[in-house]
């Protein structure tokens, strides 16, 4: 199986970790991820709140550059990317104004936009491509015992997704469970982390980090389990803050293909599970390993 | 008017009589009239948007009231209002507006207008960064975020660096202290392709007459 891959800023720096572990479970898997040719940054929500056709300009140069590749679908990690890269398509097909105005812009460096890439989410790609049975197979050290409390965030589900529900997601829960791991009910799965606001307005942003840090531990979670770099960033590297306004609530947030590499048998050094602030504690000893 | 954001600062009922002659009249359509605002006009009140935004508590008006306030043209007072920059576009209100208006699009609608008439709120951080964002993006093609922050420090809020040493010191740890900038091999290329839309003329916007 082979995709198109659109890393975004996030994933070369802050996120990095994110990458090192998508990488080598994909591999893993069987899924290779070409990543596209000189991308640009996908615009986020701060160009959308500045100059719109220009965002959407930025954007759709990504997904030119995707049907230039070949005829692969597009797979964005980042939720931020997930949704722009979804909400360009929509735009474009719904603006004619909008069309031309792309078509202009791309046409100065010998682009062209046609619309026709799918752009999907690693999840997807996981649960319906590659399929729950595929990953059940490949778990060589089940995460038995472990109580992982799955973290959505909004930009993923809401509004453009197509392959989970937007209030009650699931498909995170079922890799988990297939993983062995015990997954821990969490209503507020898809509840906003605060984004950029944790750095810009801290009362307001960093208030709906400690909210979400502090259910998970009510509701007794070892590991928050996240897919998106900025989700990841803010549950784990304002515990300083948090801790002195409201109280302590460590609780280590890791990527879910970080835990899938652990399940995998892949070196915790090599899923960059030492980038966290708040570590993970190793695994319990396994349990005898089931024959690969 | 800002709303105090200071922890443990009381929350104050505000009444405030609007006066005819505050309206900006048409500014209401011309926000309609932006690609994907138009449903504005179905709107019924019903308050589903505040409910479920989880930042309407630090606005000074809530989603439900910037919906009405667009409608009836109070232009400046939405413009200055801080509701707009506070939405972290979630889109929780836009998946359950019973009416299908796409609040997340509308207060985006907001937010370009105000930062084009510079009407935000002096080094008010939120569009300070979503300017620095843009700036980094369409001379290098990327976003080195380490690099990103230190700029809006810079340019918002320089107490926000010594609060944060823990935070810088973690980041350097941890290996995620990027400082070499991320850039496009054809960044001049980009340049050139964002610069087409300048020269095309914008959707003019409906003239006062036109909307009395």
């Amino acid at each position: 199986m082979i995709y198109s891959y659109f890393p975004g800023c996030s994933l070369k720096g802050l996120g990095r970790a994110y990458e090192e572990s998508l990488l080598p479970v994909m591999r893993h898997l069987g899924v290779e991820l070409v990543e596209l040719e000189d991308w640009n940054c996908c615009g986020a929500t701060a160009y959308m709140s500045v100059d719109e056709r220009k965002a959407c300009v930025l954007a759709a140069r990504n997904l030119a550059i995707a049907e230039k590749a070949g005829p692969h679908d597009l797979v964005t990690p980042c939720s931020a990317c997930y949704l722009v890269l979804n909400k360009t398509k929509h735009q474009l097909q719904d603006s004619e104004q909008m069309r031309a105005t792309v078509q202009t812009a791309l046409g100065t460096a010998g682009l062209t936009y046609a619309g026709n890439t799918p752009v999907r989410h690693p999840l997807d790609v996981l649960v319906h491509d590659v399929g729950l049975d595929v990953v059940k197979e490949r778990v060589v050290r089940p995460l038995t015992g472990l109580k992982v409390a799955p973290y959505y965030g909004c930009q993923v589900v809401r509004p453009y997704a197509t392959f989970d529900d937007a209030w009650n997601p699931t498909t995170m829960d079922r890799l988990l469970a297939a993983l062995g791991a015990e997954v821990v009910d969490f209503p507020l799965k898809t509840k906003c982390c605060g984004a950029s606001l944790t750095g810009t307005l801290p009362e307001a942003g960093l208030r709906l980090s400690y909210i979400l840090l502090k259910e998970a531990k009510r509701r007794g979670a070892d590991v928050i389990a996240t897919i998106c770099p900025l989700c990841q960033f803010n549950l784990d590297a304002y515990h300083d803050k948090l801790a002195k306004r409201w109280g302590p609530v460590r609780i280590p947030t890791v990527y879910i293909t970080q835990l899938m590499g652990l399940a995998f048998g892949i070196p915790a050094e090599e899923l960059g599970l030492n980038r966290c602030f708040v570590p993970m504690k190793p695994l319990p000893a396994a349990p005898a390993p089931a024959p690969a | 008017m800002q709303a105090d954001l200071r922890p443990g600062a009381p929350t104050k009922v505000r009444r405030t009589i609007k006066y005819e002659s505050e309206r900006v009249k048409g500014f209401g359509r011309e926000v309609m009239a932006v690609p994907g605002c138009d449903q504005l006009v179905r709107c019924i009140q019903c308050g589903t948007c505040s409910g479920t935004c989880p930042l309407s508590v630090y606005m000074d008006h809530s989603p439900r009231q910037i919906m009405a306030l667009v409608r009836a043209d109070f232009k400046d007072e939405v413009l200055r209002s801080n509701s707009i920059w506070l939405c972290a576009s979630c889109y929780a209100c836009t998946v359950e507006c019973p009416r299908e208006i796409r609040i997340t699009d509308i207060m985006y609608a907001l937010k370009q207008r105000a930062i084009k008439e510079r009407m935000y709120p002096k080094r008010f951080p939120i569009p300070v960064l979503a300017r620095e964002f843009t700036n980094m993006v369409s001379k290098k093609g990327r976003i080195t975020e380490t690099l990103l922050v230190m700029r809006l420090f810079m340019k918002a809020n320089l107490l926000a660096v010594l609060s944060s040493w823990r935070q810088g010191i973690g980041l350097v740890r941890t290996g995620r202290f990027v400082l070499r900038q991320e850039r496009i091999e054809h960044s001049a290329e980009l340049a050139a392709m964002l610069a087409t839309t300048d020269s095309q003329a914008e959707p003019a916007p409906k003239t006062n007459q036109e909307a009395a």
